[in-house]
């Protein structure tokens, strides 16, 4: 990513080298912020270019690295209120994943341009031809469709041919052998009946069943490339270089990838770490439930070992990097994620169910209408002609739109509701899913401490902890800060306000010196902070990390739904206790990663389908392996890339509302497939007797989509 | 078959074309990558001018 361009460019005399960084910024939200942006990176030295992409909430940036470094960059935008960092993949075999995705959605995009032209070109022709032209100008007007037809064919018919060969090759069969062969035996056939100057082509019919199927499919992948940029967007979170220190003692930003075993990273109050290492200097407060999911900051000691992705609260300190890159422990679980989501990959969507049905039928069909006509002694060239009627009227335009445009709809209402959807598949295994296995620290609860109470505080008490905790990002005095602004309090004029890193704030209020800091937890595992105003006796605000609002009514919403939930999570058997008995729920305690996805093997062993909802990097193969999982949008960005749904807020109402919201969906899938049924009912014993024309087939296939498409849009409300 | 189809139809196949391949040209220069900004970025004022684009697409970083 922060690679040199290839032809780096030379600019002026000195040998400048362009570098492009990509830095993520969740905080974009309109207009005025991508012109900021753009201006303000632009009008720093050594950057020739920044380009935002909104869609992904992230901005390209074309600098030299000699002149302006990525931190500064990230200090930049950071001074003028936009948090920034920069965008990090796992690993290599994610991010060319990435490539491909977005290459395919540009070739079905290409595939369906094209298909419109020559759908349009081609109707424009067929008219004539309906209205009665006749002789060596339907001649002339056959070839001239196929020669528009047969490229078409070619170029837009490739996503279907590639599919469909890929299943007959290793003996299934899906959705795209009935389509490729209806195509080709379509298009085969008119060229025969152009070339023998016959009255009927069907080079409309083939041409505008790749052109509607082609528009499930681009939907369909839309769907997918819109998560795919939110979720790319989020994997900021982790730190993609670290200053390095060399043997001069100078601190030089390094790339995680330049870093190497032995190298001494400086990890300043705040940063992530980048590499797993020994803390070699310092005294360090780490909060690791990035990879713990425990609350509960940690204190290390020289000597202990820290790992890449391990937040460093306090002071800053000195770590020698033992394991770089793909031996990080991270990187260890992101393949454990990828193994695990293996079996999601296997999973048979419906319409390929469907197809199984379907397309013998269909065959079978075909083969007796060839049969049956010559029998009657039609002869094979009328007789087959009836077979390609059968093939092409049955051919499952409505089928091919009936789940991606249902899911489409469906998951542009949850959208619009705050919760996205990965991709279809996703909708229609969560719709299966038979129970819940819930997360503990930030899942079921906020996962940031907020004050147990302000009760301790007066209103003079209360106006300056806040001025002095909305001064500093520590996650203590961001969950003060944040409960004080909630409770309508206004921050009394507090001067002078500085923070000592590993100490906390202090500043000047009307003559006295006032300090918010670290103050002695009162319970086991707890957090507390403690305001001292002028030389009065220093109050002790304990922090916790609460339940999420209206846990106990979402919980109770997703029995009705017939889900039953359990608690499983990585942190110690009094917390997981506490609020399993708060929540009345079965839980199990201190289970690292591997009992997560251990727990959920055994249940699908089982047969059950489970529904995972968790955020931490230790829920990562968990989430992967469920049969469908949802996480919080505060979730790590692993919790975040490996869940099938994000939902956005506090609050778990989200989670009854994906459920109905996907067996809703599932509901109106299957109607379109029983009009699907219904339409082939009607339109099969037309073809079988004959009667279908290249005119009746455009009808009849538009009108049978136009219907599917009208049934999907009744899930705009889906998501309420 | 009148004369006027042999110019009529080359002008609207040829149409059709072109409008093809200006689809093409958008779709290969990045326009379709970034629809959700596309929309954004027409409200931006450009009075400061200094709007200056990267070379070649940004998005394929």
């Amino acid at each position: 990513m922060n690679a040199p361009l290839p032809g780096a460019a030379s600019i002026g005399d000195g040998a400048a080298v362009l570098t492009r960084a990509r830095l993520s910024i969740p905080g974009m939200h309109c207009a005025g912020c991508i012109a900021k942006v753009e201006r303000l990176l632009s009008a720093s030295d050594g950057v020739y270019g920044a380009r935002v992409d909104f869609s992904e909430k992230s901005v390209a940036i074309d600098h030299d690295a000699a002149l302006i470094d990525v931190p500064q960059l990230v200090r930049t935008l950071e001074q003028n209120g936009f948090a920034a960092h920069p965008i990090l993949t796992l690993d290599a075999a994610a991010d060319s994943a990435d490539v491909a995705a977005a290459r395919h959605h540009a070739m079905l995009l290409s595939a369906l341009g094209v298909a419109a032209f020559a759908s349009m070109n081609i109707m424009l022709l067929s008219v004539s031809i309906w209205s009665g032209l006749a002789g060596d100008g339907r001649t002339i007007f056959h070839w001239l469709s196929a020669a528009i037809a047969v490229p078409t064919v070619i170029w837009s018919g490739r996503p279907f041919f590639q599919s469909a060969w890929g299943a007959l090759r290793h003996g299934r069969t899906n959705m795209d052998v009935p389509i490729s062969i209806a195509v080709l035996l379509t298009t085969g056939m008119s060229l025969y009946e152009t070339a023998t100057r016959g009255p009927h082509a069907w080079f409309d019919g083939a041409v505008m069943l790749l052109f509607f199927l082609l528009g499930g499919r681009v939907l369909d992948s839309m769907m997918r490339e819109r998560a795919r940029a939110g979720a790319s967007a989020l994997m900021g979170a982790s730190a993609s270089g670290a200053m390095l220190v060399d043997a001069a003692g100078r601190a030089v930003w390094h790339a995680a990838s330049a870093i190497r075993p032995g190298d001494v990273m400086l990890v300043a109050a705040g940063d992530r770490l980048a590499a797993d290492g020994v803390l070699i200097d310092g005294d360090a407060r780490i909060d690791q439930s990035m990879l713990t999911g425990e609350a509960a900051s940690i204190a290390f000691t020289k000597g202990q070992m820290l790992l890449a992705g391990m937040l460093n609260l306090d002071a800053p300190i000195r770590v020698e990097a033992r394991a770089v890159g793909d031996d990080r422990r991270i990187a260890e679980l992101a393949r454990a994620m990828r193994d695990a989501g293996q079996q999601k990959s296997r999973y048979v969507r419906i319409a390929d169910r469907a197809a199984r049905f379907y397309t013998p039928v269909v065959h079978a069909l075909a083969a007796l209408g060839f049969l049956g006509w010559m029998v009657a002694e039609a002869g094979a060239h009328q007789s087959l002609l009836v077979a390609v009627a059968v093939l092409l009227i049955t051919c499952p335009c409505a089928l091919g739109l009936a789940v991606p445009v249902a899911q489409v709809v469906a998951s542009g209402a949850l959208m619009r509701s705050g919760l996205l959807v990965k991709d279809g598949s996703a909708l229609e295994r969560l719709a299966e899913c038979d129970m819940v296995l819930l997360d503990k620290t930030g899942t079921l609860t906020l996962g940031r401490p907020m004050p147990q109470s302000l009760d301790g505080l007066d209103g003079t008490a209360r106006g300056v902890a806040l001025a002095l905790a909305q001064a500093s990002s520590h996650p203590l005095s961001r969950g003060l800060a944040r409960s004080l602004n909630d409770a309508g309090v206004v921050p009394a004029d507090v001067s002078e306000i500085a923070e000592t890193p590993g100490v906390g704030m202090s500043g000047q209020w009307q003559g006295q010196r006032v300090t918010l800091g670290r103050g002695a937890p009162l319970a086991h595992a707890g957090m507390a902070m403690s305001l001292a105003v002028g030389d009065g006796a220093a109050v002790t605000i304990a922090m916790e990390d609460v339940l999420r609002p209206d846990a106990a009514a979402a919980l109770a919403a997703l029995s009705a739904l017939g889900l039953p939930q359990q608690i499983i999570s990585g942190d110690g058997v009094g917390a997981v206790e506490k609020v399993a008995q708060m929540l009345h729920l079965p839980a199990t305690a201190a289970a690292d990663p591997d009992a997560k996805f251990a727990l959920i093997k055994a249940l699908r062993a089982e047969g059950r389908r489970v529904l995972m909802v968790g955020d931490g990097l230790n829920d990562g193969p968990a989430l992967a392996a469920a049969h469908a999982s949802i996480a919080p949008s505060s979730a790590s960005d692993v919790g975040q890339q490996a869940a099938d749904l994000v939902f956005m807020g506090d609050s778990l109402n989200a989670l009854p509302r994906a459920v109905r919201a996907a067996r809703m969906t599932q509901r109106v899938v299957r109607g379109n497939f029983l009009l699907a049924i219904i339409y082939n009912v009607i339109a099969v014993p037309l073809a079988m007797a004959g009667w279908v024309t290249p005119l009746v087939a455009a009808v009849a296939m538009s009108s049978s989509s136009l219907i599917v498409v009208a049934n999907s849009l009744r899930l705009v409300r889906a998501a309420r | 078959m009148t004369a006027g189809l042999i110019f009529l139809i080359p002008v609207a196949l040829g149409l059709g074309l072109f409008g093809l391949a200006a689809f093409h040209w958008a779709l290969r220069s990045g326009q379709f990558s970034d629809l959700d900004g596309a929309a954004m970025r027409i409200l931006i004022d450009d009075a400061v001018e200094d709007d200056t684009p990267l070379e070649g697409d940004a998005r394929k970083g």
